[in-house]
C-alpha cells in the first residue's frame, strides 16, 4: 500500500536547512516554537505499517538526514513520542491506517518542548521536571538490615498503574497546563510524585505533599483529561494527580485555593443541591485576599450589565433534606 | 421522545439562556422535557476527587430518579455528561460501589439499579432525533456564517466513560449540526481542548490565557463565533473573555454560542428569544452576517 507521510523538518541555524518551503508559524501559547518546513514522503508499506516504519523506510531510502529517536518499536523504551495529526503518540505503536486523514498522516516534534532537530525534541524541561519531585524513595527508619523491606501487597496495588510510566513524555506534550505555565510541575513528574508519596515505605510524606500542594503543583493542572488520553500505557497522570490532591488535603495542607474551592463547592450542595456561583469564586480565593478579590470584579460587573449575575438568594432544590442527610451519613470532611 | 432533563447549577444560575434555548428548541422538536428538580449538583469533579463515594451517592440518586421516569437521562452541559457517565460507568461496573451507594440511599427512597443512559443534547440530536428530522424544521439557513466548535474537554474524554471508543465519531457532531444549519466549521487545532475553566480560580492569568488563544485561533482562522456545548466553557470563553484579553494583550471580540442557541437561530426563534442580547460578548456582528438583529 501507499501511504503519504507528511514530516515536519527542523535544523538548528548554522546546519544545512531543509528543502521546502516553510510552514506557518506556531501561534500562542506555541509561539516560541520554530517554523518547520513540511515535506510530503510517500511510502510503500503493509497495510499493518505503523508510523515509525514508514519515518524509517524514509530515513533509510528516501532521505538519510532525518533525524528520528527512537529504539524498541514496542511501546517500552519511550523514545518515539511526537505529535501525530497534531496530538502527542508513539509512533511505533500508530497505524498508519488509524492516523492517515484526508489521504495523509502528519508527523511532527511537538511544538510544546524545545526542538532538536527534525522530529527529536529536547526532553531536558520532562527530566527536570521529574527530578523535581524527586523520584526515589525517603527510607523510613530504621532501615531492616538483611532483608527487604516488607509491604502488604494491598498498599502496592494502588501504585501498579503509575509504575507502567515509560517517560516517554506524551502527556507533558500535549498538556493544556504546561502549554501556558512552562512551570507547571505536570502530568508525568505528578503522577510519579503520587507513586513515592502513597509508598509505604516512604518516610517524607508529609514533606512531598507540602511541596506538592505548593503554586506549579497539583493545584495548577487544568483536569482536562488530554494526559489520560494520550498516555500510551494506561497510567492516568490526571487520576493520579487528583489521589495527590486527597492526600494533601486529608493531611491538612488547605491553605490554597484549590481546597477552599472544594469546601465552598460541597457547602453549597450540601446546603443548597446546587452550586452557589455567586458565593464560590470569592470563597474559593479567600475572603480576605483583596488583591485576587479585586480581580474578579470586573468579570462579575459584566454578568451584571448582560443580565446573567445569578440570583442574590440562591434557591434550594426541593427536598434539599435528602441531599443533607447523603452528606451527614459520608461527606467526611464536608459534613 | 422523552428526556428525564438534568438542566445542570449554571443553566439555572450565570447561564439562564442556555435553560431557556433549551426549552426553545426541545418544543420545536417535540423532545420531552422531564426536569429532574430534586436532582443534586453533580459535583464538576471537584467533589469527586476528594470524596468519591458521596459523588458516587449523589450522581446516583440523580440516576435513580431518571430511571423512575423510565427515560434516557439528558444533560446540557459537557461536565454534567462526564462527571455522570464516569459515575454511571463505575456504577454500572463495579458492584461494590454500586452497592455502597444504595446503602446510602437507602432512606431517600431511591435505589439505583444501573440501567440509566445519560445522553448530552448534542448526542441525542444526532443519535436519537437524527439529522432528517432536524433538517424540515430549519427556517432559517445561516448561511455565510463561519462557526467554530469548542466541545468541552468532558463530553470527549476520558473516552471510555463517553463511549467514544464505540462511537468516535461524537467528536464531529458539532461540525455535522453545524453544516446542518446552513454555517461552515472552521477546523483549528483548539477545538477538543480545554477553556481553562478549571482552574480558574487557582490560576487565573494562566486559566484566562488558555480560553483566549483558543478563542484568538478560532478567530484567525475566521470564525464569527464559537458554539460550545458547554456552560462552564462558555463562562469563560464569553463572561470572562474581556479579561482574557487583558491577559493576552489582544481584542478578542468573538461571540460565544450555547448549542441550543445556534439550533434556535435556525429554527427561526428571536436572538430575544433566545437570550442573545445577554452575552458579555456582543453578539450583534455574528447575527448581522446572517440578517438577524438583537
Amino acid at each position: 500500500m501507499q501511504w503519504t507521510v507528511v514530516v515536519g523538518r527542523y535544523s538548528p541555524p548554522g546546519d544545512p536547512q531543509p528543502k521546502g518551503e516553510m510552514g506557518p508559524a506556531f501561534r500562542e501559547p506555541y509561539q516560541n516554537a520554530p517554523r518547520k518546513t513540511y515535506q510530503t514522503f510517500k511510502v510503500d508499506l503493509p497495510d499493518h505499517a505503523m508510523v515509525l516504519d514508514a519515518l524509517i523506510h524514509i530515513r533509510e531510502y528516501e532521505d538519510e538526514s532525518l533525524a528520528v529517536r527512537c529504539a524498541c518499536r514496542s511501546a517500552i523504551c519511550g523514545s518515539c513520542a511526537m505529535w501525530v495529526n497534531g496530538h502527542a503518540r508513539l509512533v511505533c505503536t500508530s497505524k498508519l491506517r488509524e492516523h492517515t486523514k484526508d489521504g495523509k498522516v502528519v508527523v511532527e516534534a511537538p511544538p510544546s518542548m524545545p526542538i532538536v532537530k527534525d522530529l527529536v525534541c529536547d526532553m531536558t524541561p520532562f527530566w527536570r521536571k521529574n527530578m523535581s519531585v524527586k523520584p526515589w524513595l525517603q527510607n523510613k527508619q530504621p532501615v531492616p538490615q538483611g532483608e527487604e523491606y516488607r509491604v502488604p501487597n494491598a498498599a502496592m496495588e494502588n501504585l501498579i498503574q503509575e509504575v507502567s510510566c515509560i517517560s516517554c513524555g506524551a502527556c507533558l506534550m500535549d498538556c493544556e497546563s504546561f502549554a501556558v505555565n512552562q512551570n507547571f510541575l505536570g502530568p508525568a513528574a505528578l503522577a510519579k510524585a503520587y507513586r513515592y508519596t502513597a509508598d509505604p515505605r516512604d518516610a517524607d510524606t508529609d514533606v512531598r505533599l507540602r511541596e506538592y500542594s505548593e503554586s506549579n503543583g497539583v493545584w495548577d493542572c487544568t483536569h482536562c483529561y488530554e494526559c489520560v488520553q494520550v498516555c500510551p500505557k494506561g497510567v492516568a497522570p490526571l487520576d493520579q494527580i487528583l489521589k495527590l490532591r486527597k492526600l494533601a488535603v486529608d493531611a491538612g495542607f488547605t491553605d490554597n485555593a484549590g481546597t477552599r474551592h472544594a469546601d465552598a463547592f460541597a457547602e453549597s450542595v450540601r446546603d443548597s443541591g446546587r452550586l452557589n456561583e455567586l458565593t464560590l469564586s470569592p470563597k474559593s480565593l479567600g475572603l480576605f485576599n483583596i488583591p485576587a478579590q479585586l480581580q474578579t470584579l470586573p468579570a462579575a460587573f459584566n454578568l451584571l450589565r448582560a443580565g446573567k449575575l445569578p440570583p442574590l438568594i440562591h434557591p434550594k432544590i426541593p427536598n434539599v433534606e435528602r441531599i443533607k442527610n447523603i452528606f451527614k451519613k459520608i461527606g467526611e470532611r464536608f459534613k | 421522545m422523552r428526556v428525564a432533563f438534568w438542566p445542570g447549577c449554571v443553566s439555572k444560575g450565570a447561564c439562564p439562556e442556555l435553560y431557556v434555548s433549551t426549552q426553545k428548541v426541545a418544543e420545536a422538536l417535540g423532545l420531552e422535557l422531564l426536569e429532574l428538580y430534586e436532582a443534586p449538583c453533580c459535583g464538576a469533579g471537584v467533589l469527586s476527587e476528594q470524596n468519591t463515594a458521596l459523588m458516587d451517592s449523589l450522581n446516583g440518586l440523580t440516576l435513580a430518579m431518571a430511571e423512575r421516569v423510565g427515560a434516557d437521562l439528558m444533560t446540557i452541559c459537557s461536565t454534567c455528561q462526564g462527571v455522570l457517565s464516569n459515575h454511571n460507568y463505575h456504577l454500572k461496573n463495579d458492584p461494590l460501589r454500586l452497592s455502597a451507594a444504595n446503602k446510602v440511599l437507602a432512606d431517600s427512597g431511591y435505589e439505583y439499579k444501573g440501567t440509566t443512559t445519560v445522553k448530552h443534547l448534542l448526542w441525542i440530536l444526532v443519535e436519537d432525533i437524527g439529522l432528517d428530522k432536524i433538517r424540515p424544521l430549519i427556517k432559517h439557513k445561516l448561511t455565510g456564517l463561519k462557526i467554530a466548535p469548542f466541545y468541552g474537554c468532558y463530553i470527549l474524554r476520558p473516552e471510555e466513560y463517553l463511549g467514544l471508543k464505540e462511537r468516535p465519531e461524537r467528536s464531529t457532531y458539532l461540525e455535522q449540526l453545524i453544516e446542518l444549519v446552513g454555517g461552515e466549521a472552521v477546523e483549528y487545532h483548539g477545538k477538543t481542548k480545554c477553556c481553562g475553566f478549571p482552574m480558574v480560580t487557582m490560576n487565573r492569568d494562566k486559566a484566562l490565557a488558555m480560553g483566549g488563544n483558543h478563542i484568538l485561533e478560532a478567530k484567525e482562522k475566521g470564525a464569527d463565533l464559537l458554539v460550545t456545548p458547554c456552560p462552564l466553557c462558555h463562562l469563560n470563553l464569553d463572561a470572562q473573555q474581556p479579561d482574557a484579553g487583558r491577559v493576552l494583550k489582544r481584542t478578542i471580540d468573538t461571540p460565544i454560542f450555547h448549542l441550543p442557541q445556534l439550533l434556535g437561530l435556525a429554527f427561526g426563534y428571536s436572538a430575544e428569544e433566545l437570550r442573545l442580547n445577554h452575552h458579555v460578548v456582543s453578539t450583534t456582528r455574528a447575527l448581522e452576517k446572517v440578517e438577524l438583529k438583537v
